[in-house]
């Protein structure tokens, strides 16, 4: 075997720490029994009760996960489907038009679906044109998830069905589905964490009156980085990094860049 | 009238016919094979059948009706696919139930009739296994299983032995000719392996670049094969290039360059300076060391340059007065004697008159 490089170590090690050291900053400091976050003081958990108490960070925090529950499963169905699609039917342009949101720099996406919402439909910004441009952004993830399981499988598997006697129905719902279920296991848990983490777009079709968790960690750091924002950042990244990690279990070939 | 029957079946890709003009009949219970080689348009004419692909020209008629416009699932015939195509998500028994299962067949006929075809492929001790959890064997199996649960009116086979080692194939081949007569079900099945046709089929269809070529039964197809392609093809045959010299209602005389005159027997009337083959097996052909032993109608002398020595059969490539080759099958059946000619022998090679084809060109 061949030793590990010197070099690449530290050079690995140099950018992981870049990483992750601001991360573990966050964590560290909302267990800080202080209000600055500057030196270690002692342990406590009063961030945290005091999150509970906050009438606007919970509010913030329920509108986030009902949008991010709710775009996450039309974003999964419709993926889904586009997925199938792109597998199934070897049209140029699917694929071009699924995916496009997905390379799509955010603010753009944001941007044009600002003025797509308030030039084009004149809707009165809020929880509607959040829910609507978060499944946008989505869908393109569960296709690609969906589509790559599909690619892995053999084809006269589905041919099968219907020479069985199964309808076209009847062979989504007792073969198809089955098999990319792992996918859209995954594909959902992958949009939940877009959709909950998403600060960019949601800030551009948010308007006014609604909130969700990352616009109110915003307009709390506007003020000051306070210990209560490290103790729901730390929150956030739990919640998020559960579901990434759950999401590769269920399509580890699709996450880890494999076919 | 029959069960199957293609009319002027064709289907294009582009430029290429895979399947060209194809006209067949398949009788109800017959062992029907579609033989040739890779590329030819077997599986092109499976799936058409079986509804994956339309014909672009042409019609497919089910008991006399077309099948033009037949969803797949509402034919009543099954396949079995050349990768078996298991549900992988399905246990066996689950598998073998899904045909009945999609046909609204009650739990107790399912289960009984599932348990019976499991027991007809041998695999009882199986059910509740999942396909990646199978031999190559085993999962074959459970395709036919699969494809015959529901007593289809047709099965068709994509070459569902081409996976399987040497051994196994040739038991399966033995279980599949015992299967087709117990179940009594029509078989379309498609191979490229020549013997395999002939050891399953009641007719055997050979295709050639989206075209039948010749269909006929095993032993037809292999003593009086159409053309110098069908000869070739089926077993091991020897071309001589030839032309009519005398025809008569007996007798059939040709004239090969370089070698002389050959007697065969041909009923066609044929017309003097006619070319074509002379096809001749094998193992019609005999091999002597001595003249007079050589005592049958076709006489010509040679030596021999290459054998190869196979135990109970030596086959003898004897080179002819006019440089070409012909192979000769000996069975070494005398007891003590394992052979009876070396590389180097001068010796005669003969056959009878009736032992060849002459194949127009
Ligand atoms: N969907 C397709 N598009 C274009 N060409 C095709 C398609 N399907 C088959 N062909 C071509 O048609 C011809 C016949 O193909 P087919 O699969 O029927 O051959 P086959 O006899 O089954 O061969 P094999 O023994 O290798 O399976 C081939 O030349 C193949 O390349
Ligand atoms: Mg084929």
């Amino acid at each position: 075997m061949k030793r590990p490089n010197i070099w690449l170590w530290t050079a690995s090690l140099a950018v992981y720490a870049f990483l992750y050291i601001p991360l573990a900053v966050v964590v560290i400091f909302s267990f800080n029994d202080s209000m600055l976050n500057a030196e270690w003081v002692g342990f406590t958990l009063d961030w945290y009760a005091k999150l509970l108490g906050d009438g606007e960070m919970l509010r913030a925090a329920a509108n986030s996960l009902l949008i991010a529950l709710l775009s996450s499963s039309i974003a999964t169905a419709l993926g889904a489907m586009a997925g199938i699609a792109m597998h199934r039917w070897r049209f140029r342009w699917l694929p071009f038009l699924v995916l496009t949101p997905v390379a799509m720099p955010e603010i753009l996406l944001g941007v044009s679906l600002l003025l797509f919402f308030r030039q084009v439909l004149d809707l009165t910004l809020g929880f509607f044109s959040i829910l609507v441009a978060h499944i946008t952004f989505s869908i393109g993830f569960v296709a690609v998830i969906v589509r790559a399981r599909l690619a892995g499988m053999d084809e006269s598997i589905f041919e099968a069905a219907r020479d069985l006697g199964a309808t076209p129905w009847a062979s989504f719902r007792r073969v198809t589905l089955p098999l990319i279920l792992p996918a859209l296991v995954a594909g959902f848990l992958m949009s939940f964490t877009l959709s909950i983490d998403d600060f960019v777009i949601t800030f551009f079709v948010a308007g006014v009156g609604v909130t969700t968790l990352p616009l109110q960690i915003y307009s709390m750091i506007k003020v000051a980085v306070t210990p209560e924002v490290n103790a729901v950042s730390t929150l956030l990244m739990a919640l998020t990094l559960t579901l990434i990690l759950t999401a590769s279990r269920f399509a580890p070939d699709v996450l880890r860049g494999r076919q | 009238m029959a069960l199957l029957e293609f009319r002027n079946l064709t289907r294009r890709f582009g430029d290429l016919s895979a399947v060209n003009d194809v006209s067949l009949a398949i009788e109800a219970g017959e062992f029907f094979t579609l033989l040739g080689p890779s590329g030819c348009g077997k599986t092109t004419i499976l799936r058409m059948i079986a509804g994956f692909d339309a014909p672009d020209a042409g019609d497919i008629l089910l008991d006399g009706v077309s099948l033009a416009g037949v969803p797949p699932e509402k034919r009543p015939l099954h396949t079995v696919f050349q990768s078996y195509a298991l549900f992988p998500h399905m246990t066996v028994a689950g598998n073998v139930a899904f045909p009945l299962e999609m046909a609204k067949k009650s739990a107790l006929e399912i289960r009984c009739r599932v348990n019976e075809t499991l027991a007809l492929v041998h695999l009882e001790d199986k059910a509740d296994s999942f396909p990646h959890e199978l031999s190559g064997g085993q999962k074959q199996r459970v395709a036919l299983a699969r494809g015959l649960v529901n007593k289809p009116r047709l099965l068709l086979l994509d070459e569902p032995l081409g996976a399987l080692d040497a051994k196994l194939r040739e038991e399966m081949q033995v279980e599949l000719i015992a299967l087709q007569r117990e179940v009594g079900i029509t078989f379309v099945f498609v191979t490229h392996a020549q013997q395999e046709a002939l050891a399953l089929s009641h007719r055997i269809a050979v295709m050639r670049n989206g075209r039948v070529e010749q269909c006929d039964e095993p032993d037809k197809l292999y003593t009086q094969p159409a053309n110098r392609f069908v000869a070739d093809f089926i077993g091991k045959i020897n071309l001589i290039d030839v032309e009519v010299a005398v025809s008569t209602k007996v007798l059939l005389t040709l004239k090969a360059p370089g070698l002389g005159e050959i007697a065969a027997a041909d009923p066609r009337p044929l017309k003097a300076g006619e070319r074509g083959a002379f096809a001749l097996r094998p193992e019609l052909i005999r091999v002597h060391g001595h003249k007079e032993s050589a005592d049958l109608k076709n006489r010509f002398a040679g030596t021999v340059r290459e054998l190869l020595y196979l135990g109970d059969v030596t086959l003898y490539k004897v080179a002819l007065a006019d440089g070409q080759v012909i192979e000769a099958l000996m069975p070494n059946a005398a007891p003590g004697r394992a052979k009876f000619h070396e590389v180097g022998d001068p010796v005669w090679v003969c056959w009878r008159h009736d032992a060849g084809v002459f194949l127009k060109d």
